[in-house]
């Protein structure tokens, strides 16, 4: 009954096991997402669907012509969705897991409690990669035209895909603090509006009410997408760059520890 | 240093205004099973939870292969496995990728995790549903799955959380089977139940615990002694025979019977030889019996008989 057909070393190795231990759960969560692609689909079909209606809704309004407001309007989609992949996944997923026990498991195995956060928010990483990738492929068929070269590209896509893991540690906040995951998506989409939208997404800081324009001005999200912008069109990026480094720096120095310590004290 | 799998010393809990736990001891000897037995909401889960280094005591301590559950968790991490109520494998994955997963977390090397699952599967009779998805698995399936996954790690102690709960008699027997098995391997096992029946199959020792406190503990033995043991049941196919039945079983328990109904009769006995003096009575006074039954006292004569004084109720008289 309990004889074994294999000899299996069963003494704790050494190394960053906490890193390890974070990879083999990343792993875990992307072979859920592969088997259950829609969250991809959701952080690729919302933020274009914006892009084409936007696009053809107020490109001639807003720029005089379709092809200058994509130029315009494209850099802004992609951060969107980045922000967007995150936004589904990382916080309901987790909330999932505390509540039908599979947490519980991992909490009484001796690893590290940042290991289930870090290997979701890794997880997502790659997703927003993936969402971030086949929207610039999109934009690319629409006709945008990148002009700050190979380096400017994989600078902006790094800088969104950036952003969104940063702001991931704000969502496992919230999936691990409120009680379903029906209310961690609301509560997170609450939050999409005014981020995403109230930004510089569709139309320069200059042209909007003095009310709003003090709010667009002091969102991060504004930052990210002038700094995409920025890149992909070739034009100087200093200021936004810095400016979305140190939000990304805070938001990430605050965040992390505050989702990290709230997950090992839920009931303890 | 003591040789318990496990101790708890006048462990409290308390959730806001409820009291889960209200001091609650507790000791097994490694190697044994201890069945902790009690309705919903006596505490046994928050037990576990504190066992599982899920929950941290409000007072009292508690240790686990001789390491303090909040002083050395990690410790204590390192030598237990806990196997929830609610299944605690992922649905999403197949069944050898979850056990392969908790190989990883427990630092075996991906080849060797694989080994394991596959000796795992094996040993619970999952090979040929070990690349299904865990959503597809039967509740027997899953249940045995995680119990699997509880095993990866080689554990000292394992935590079952009402291992039972959901599966039909037949998947129960081989559940039961192979708890015993790791009874027989050394490990140290706690294992909550609402079935006196299930901790009487399986358990070296019984803790009761009601409402946070511990209401009895002792070995099987001990406890159906204390509260009466077997209860046999004689159903009279002619209601006259009643009276004439109800001192037959007076005269052979020295205990006067419960009547639930006009034909039928209960009466605890204290040994086993009762029951076959009582067969044989009936048989020499010739009464027509359509059901007569040995049983175990339910959780709630149990709880009767340990929670209240042990009188004996009056028999009703009749006219």
């Amino acid at each position: 009954m309990t004889t074994l057909t294999h000899t299996v070393d069963m003494s704790p190795r050494r190394g960053a096991r906490w890193l390890r231990h974070s990879l083999v759960l990343a792993r875990r969560s992307l072979a859920k997402t592969s088997r259950n692609p829609g969250v991809i689909i959701n952080g690729v079909v919302t933020p274009a669907l914006f892009l084409v209606l936007f696009l053809y809704l107020f490109g001639n309004a807003v720029a005089g012509t379709t092809d200058e407001y994509l130029q315009y309007l494209f850099p802004g989609i992609l951060v969107m969705g980045a922000g967007l992949t995150g936004l589904v996944s990382t916080g309901t997923n987790i909330n999932i897991d505390l509540k039908n026990g599979v947490t519980d498991r991992f909490r009484s195995l001796p690893i590290s409690r940042l290991a289930p956060l870090l290997g979701s928010v890794l997880a997502d990483l790659v997703r927003y990669l993936g969402a971030v990738v086949i929207l610039f492929l999109i934009g690319l068929a629409l006709g945008f035209r990148a002009q700050g070269g190979l380096v400017a590209v994989i600078a902006a896509l790094g800088l969104a895909v950036l952003f969104g893991f940063c702001l991931s540690w704000i969502t496992v906040l919230i999936g691990v603090t409120l009680k379903s995951a029906e209310a961690v998506l609301a509560f997170s989409f609450l939050t999409f509006l005014p981020l995403q939208l109230g930004s510089s997404l569709a139309t320069p800081t200059v042209s909007l009410p003095g009310w709003l324009q003090a709010w667009v001005n002091i969102n991060p999200v504004t930052s990210v997408m002038d700094a995409c912008r920025a890149l992909l069109n070739g034009t100087p990026a200093g200021a936004p760059l810095a400016t979305t480094l140190i939000w990304c720096a805070a938001i990430f120095v605050i965040f992390c520890p505050l989702a990290v310590w709230s997950y090992g004290r839920r009931d303890m | 240093m003591t040789d318990h799998g496990l101790e708890t010393y006048a462990l409290t809990k308390r959730f806001g205004r409820t009291t889960a736990l209200a001091g609650v001891d507790l000791a097994l000897p490694r190697g044994q099973v201890l069945g902790l037995l009690g309705p919903n909401g006596a505490g046994k889960t928050t037990v576990i939870r504190i066992l599982a280094t899920l929950l941290r005591p409000d007072t009292g301590t508690a240790r686990v292969a001789g390491y303090d559950v909040v002083r050395q968790p990690a410790e204590v991490r390192r030598r237990i496995a806990l196997s929830g109520q609610h299944t605690s494998v992922d649905e999403e994955l197949d069944g050898r990728a979850n056990l392969i997963m908790i190989g990883q977390l427990l630092d075996l090397t991906r080849r060797d995790a694989a080994h394991r699952a596959d000796d795992l599967l094996a040993r619970f009779g999952l090979t040929e549903v070990g690349g299904r998805r865990v959503a597809a698995y039967s509740g027997g399936m899953r249940r045995r799955l995680d119990l699997a996954a509880s095993l990866v790690g080689r554990p000292q102690v394992v935590f079952l959380d009402e291992p039972s709960v959901g599966l039909d008699p037949g998947k129960r027997e081989e559940l039961w089977q192979l708890i015993r098995d790791l009874g027989a391997d050394g490990v140290t096992v706690l294992l909550t139940t609402q079935y006196l029946e299930e901790a009487d199959a399986l358990a070296d020792l019984i803790t009761v615990i009601d409402q946070g406190k511990v209401v009895a503990a002792g070995t099987p033995a001990e406890l159906k002694h204390q509260v009466g043991g077997h209860t046999v049941t004689v159903r009279v196919t002619d209601p006259a025979d009643a009276d004439r039945v109800a001192a037959l079983l007076a005269a052979v328990t020295g205990r006067s019977p419960e009547r639930a109904t006009r034909q039928q009769l209960a009466v605890p006995v204290n040994q086993d030889d009762d029951f076959f003096q009582i067969t044989a009575q009936l048989r020499d006074q010739d009464v027509d019996v359509s059901e007569l039954s040995l049983r175990l006292p339910s959780l709630d004569e149990v709880f009767r008989a340990l929670t209240r004084p042990a009188t004996v109720a009056p028999t009703p008289q009749r006219p």
